[in-house]
């Protein structure tokens, strides 16, 4: 495997540099995919031709206007591949479903767009868990991508390809939808940054939705800096999601507070990760950061709440794949996708309705209260990611309750619509990474930022490739 | 006199004219377009296809509330309405369940009745299903044209008792809408449509029934009317027997002048209602209220009064003035015109109801010009006037002299003269003005 510059930064100089063409930077992804994909099994479509005709345009802006390239496409020249579910006009899109099998769209998703217009070279479409119900990847009608830590243990899902090709140098940024900790998990069972916005700061139109209340746009990235470098490229309202807003990047605060919430050092977090966890608040510590222990009570509902909800909107919005107009016939549908459709069905039905979803829609504005007191408090939260490092391929696949437990640190943020950012903090004994998880305020993304940033100086990071292959 | 208490609910769907459709941008002008020619991923509900909703759409529901005396709710939303069928694109129908744009309403009938309106909501077309032929196979084909197109649906309490009372109803409605300038209102386009409830109770007793009748499919007032009428009297003649009327949808055969059955409800529908997730809710604060309220224009209603009023019309006549808002403005820019020229209000109104002369007028001015030349002659001028008077004076010696003998009945005599050389053209009085002078004069 080549080895590339990891951040968007060091990319942009070679380029400018001329040290490197685009092209030759599209060579050795290719390359590098082309050694890794078999045996990790990342992406669904690699769109190839796409890559070098994107690589192409970057590269004569490059000749054409030098280094004024980054006032219009200050993404010039990053390799971005995206999850599955995001629509890319003229490429297979499936959302790691046989439903959409042959599915082309004929248009791009908002992000995608914006990307492309930022300077980004599309490079392929990874593989994900299908319709993005899954915390492993082993949900995909295209087989399970693999840990490239060790191939025998899950990625985390169901961003899996994503943060897999991020992990292994398949390309420089992916993007991700994060429904229940679609992004935060997966990134820290591969050891990236793994960045959730806040519900509504990022458009979801084109996205294949899971959840639609729920659902956030994201990206994987190796640094800190480049999650908030794309983010501030695909923010804002696009006239298209009606619940985006656009909002001012306010700059952190001189002095921060941290709160760390004891409901999630609780029982059944393993020790590794909670040690990981304190280790990181004592050096935001050591900086000069307050640490405040906090309280969520309500966050041991949170999945009860999840699994109200969400399965309710999945029911709704996998009404449209009947095959009547494009896709596949509904047998296509997989057994993760028809159980979450009937429960979803179930709680929706007459009768039903006041005892289940209305109820979890009223401790869903508990857990809202609980954020809403902790940031009149501090001003972000340290947590870890998941209970556990990565699990074992087959360890919970036979247990959809067990698989729905590995979200339960990553839910409440998106029960709460607030912005998550999971950062890698080191590996296990098992050699498996380890990561911390801040968490902020609605619209909080650019402390969240300054704090990952902080700590990644602060600790010496360098960013790890997972091993070569 | 009827042994049962007729009870008669109306649901009336109206297309909302606005320039895109409910939640994307393509036209909503779909009628004759060629099929699948405006759509979008929105309106076809592609995969990751989210709506916004048209700002124009929900003011111009709330206009409609307003008219029919509604409250406007400071919060309302947006909710799912699943079904599966091949004209819903995505599974459900983006509709309002309990929280829609205007409830609690009234109209006040020409007899002093009251009907309750229910409420008022908003919601998004369904796709054209057309069964046809291709290739010698029976097909239905989908035209999305339709998908997505803004739809007011107006529910009534059921008040009505009669077709009459719901004819009254839906023309006034029809014509709100027409004065609002929020819908066409045409119902051969199908941009108006009529579902009628009926069912009869007991004498006395305010219970409803436990079953209703939906008429539906009906497309013009006329046998809406009739199709009610003829519904009461099959449904009292069932329960005459003490037999039980069955829930169900009928149609009405306008060959056999019967209502006939569609389709038999075994149980309400489940669908599976939630709120909308992708379009945050409404919110309208009293002052926007208040601002929509005061923009709402002159209603049919306001108008037939006033014209009573202004113009001492009769009933009838203010009815069948107003009954047009573009008629209606050009009769009074009529007689304002026609005021200057001595022509009333009346006469105006006489000339366009029983002549239809405005017909022929697309402008008040040309109308008015009209028949400002019915009435008033232009006479020849004064000089050729005075040349045939001169002529006739030296022609008609005898006469001339008899009226300086003091025989003045002759005048009359020689103005017709005159008349009858200048072929009727000239003011009478002129002449004689003209005539006295030159036998003064000789």
């Amino acid at each position: 495997m080549k080895n590339l510059p990891f951040t968007i930064a060091e990319i942009q100089k070679l380029l400018l540099s001329k040290e490197v063409s685009c092209v030759e930077l599209v060579d050795t992804y290719m390359e590098n995919i082309e050694k890794a994909n078999p045996k990790l099994n990342v992406f669904i479509t690699v769109s190839k031709d796409k890559a070098y005709s994107d690589a192409k345009k970057v590269d004569k802006l490059i000749k054409d206007l030098g280094v004024d390239i980054k006032g219009e496409h200050p993404l010039f020249g990053t390799v971005v591949a995206h999850k599955d579910l995001f629509l890319t006009e003229g490429i297979r899109t499936t959302a790691g479903s046989k439903v959409l099998d042959t599915y082309i769209p004929a248009y791009s998703a908002t992000v995608v767009a914006r990307l492309e217009s930022a300077g980004c070279i599309t490079i392929g479409k990874t593989n994900c868990d299908a319709w993005a119900h899954g915390a492993s990847g082993e949900n995909s009608d295209y087989g399970p991508t693999k840990n490239p830590w060790n191939t025998e243990f899950v990625p985390g899902g169901s961003s899996s390809g994503s943060a897999v090709s991020v992990a292994s140098g398949l390309t420089t940024i992916a993007t991700g939808t994060d429904t229940g900790g679609s992004i935060r998990q997966p990134a820290n069972f591969s050891g990236v940054v793994g960045f959730k916005p806040t519900y509504g700061a990022v458009s979801r139109y084109g996205v294949t939705a899971m959840a639609s209340s729920l659902d956030s746009v994201g990206h994987f990235s190796q640094s800190v800096a480049d999650a908030e470098k794309v983010f501030d490229v695909v923010r804002g309202e696009d006239g298209k999601d009606s619940t985006v807003k656009n909002f001012k990047a306010a700059k952190p605060k001189a002095k921060i507070k941290l709160g760390i919430p004891k409901e999630y050092f609780a029982e059944g977090v393993e020790e590794e990760v909670k040690d990981s966890v304190y280790k990181a608040s004592k050096l935001f510590e050591k900086e000069g950061i307050e640490l405040v222990e906090i309280n969520l009570p309500h966050t041991r509902y949170a999945i009860s709440v999840y699994y109200i909800i969400q399965p309710a909107e999945v029911s709704s919005n996998l009404g449209r794949y009947d095959g009547v107009r494009y896709g596949g016939p509904r047998t296509s549908f997989g057994a993760e996708a028809k159980r979450r459709i009937m429960l979803g069905t179930y709680v929706l039905s007459a009768g039903y309705y006041e005892a289940y979803y209305l109820k979890a829609m009223k401790v869903r504005s508990k857990i809202i209260e609980d954020f809403d007191k902790a940031f009149a408090l501090v001003d972000a939260i340290i947590a870890p990611v998941s209970p556990t490092t990565a699990f074992r391929l087959g360890e919970k696949a036979d247990d959809p309750l067990k698989m729905y437990l590995a979200d339960i640190l990553t839910v409440p943020a998106n029960i709460a619509g607030i912005p998550g950012l999971a950062i890698p903090s080191g590996f296990s004994k098992a050699g498996l990474p380890l990561g911390i998880q801040l968490m902020g305020p609605r619209f909080s993304e650019h402390t969240l930022f300054a704090l990952g940033e902080l700590y990644q100086n602060a600790s010496g990071w360098k960013f790890k490739l997972a091993k070569d292959l | 006199m009827s042994a049962f208490r007729k009870i008669i609910g109306l649901e009336v769907h109206v297309e909302l004219s606005t320039r895109s459709k409910m939640f994307c941008a393509c036209s909503s002008e779909h009628f004759a377009k060629p099929a699948n020619t405006q759509v979008c991923p929105v309106c076809l509900g592609l995969p990751g296809a989210l709506p916004f909703a048209n700002r124009e759409a929900i003011l111009s529901t709330a206009k409609l509330g307003l008219a029919f005396a509604c409250q406007v709710n400071s919060f309302s939303k947006f909710d799912r309405k699943h079904y599966f069928y091949p004209d819903l694109p995505k599974g459900y129908q983006i509709s309002q369940y309990d929280l829609p744009i205007c409830v609690l309403g009234e109209w006040t009938m020409e007899s002093g009745k009251k009907i309750r309106i229910r409420r008022i909501h908003l919601e998004e077309d369904t796709a054209k299903l057309i069964h046809s032929e291709v290739g010698g196979i029976k097909v239905t084909l989908v035209d999305f044209n339709r998908s997505g197109v803004p739809l007011v649906e107006l529910v009534t309490e059921p008040d009505f008792e009669n077709g009459q009372e719901v004819s009254e109803f839906l023309k006034e409605v029809q014509k709100i809408v027409r004065y609002l300038g929020i819908s066409t209102a045409d119902m051969e386009k199908g941009s108006m449509r009529l579902e009628a409830n009926i069912s009869l109770g007991e004498l006395g007793s305010q219970a409803l029934p436990d079953y209703k009748v939906e008429l539906k499919n009906i497309n013009s007032f006329r046998f809406l009317v009739k199709a009610i009428n003829v519904e009461l009297a099959r449904q009292e003649e069932i329960l005459a027997k003490g037999d039980s009327v069955v829930q169900e949808t009928r149609g009405y055969s306008e060959t056999t002048g019967k209502t006939f059955s569609q389709r038999v409800k075994e149980e309400a529908k489940d669908y599976r209602y939630f709120p909308e997730p992708d379009i945050p809710p409404l919110r309208f604060d009293n002052n926007e209220i208040a601002k929509i309220k005061a923009s709402l224009p002159e209603l049919p209603k306001e108008k037939r009064n006033r014209f009573e009023k202004d113009y001492g019309l009769s009933a009838l006549y203010c009815g069948i003035l107003a009954d047009d808002l573009a008629r209606a403005d050009y009769f009074e820019k009529a007689v304002s015109l026609g005021e200057k020229s001595g022509f009333s209000a009346k006469t105006i109104a006489d000339l366009m109801i029983n002549k239809n002369m405005d017909k022929d007028f697309s402008e008040p001015a040309g109308f008015i010009k009209k028949i400002v030349e019915a009435t008033h002659k232009v006479y020849s001028s004064k000089e050729i006037t005075e040349t045939a008077v001169r002529e006739i004076v030296g022609a008609e010696e005898s006469a001339v002299s008899d009226y300086k003998k003091g025989k003045k009945q002759v005048l009359g005599f020689l103005v017709g003269k005159a008349q009858q050389k200048l072929k009727g053209s000239a003011d009478p009085k002129v002449i004689q003005e003209i005539l006295l002078g030159l036998l003064e004069e000789s």
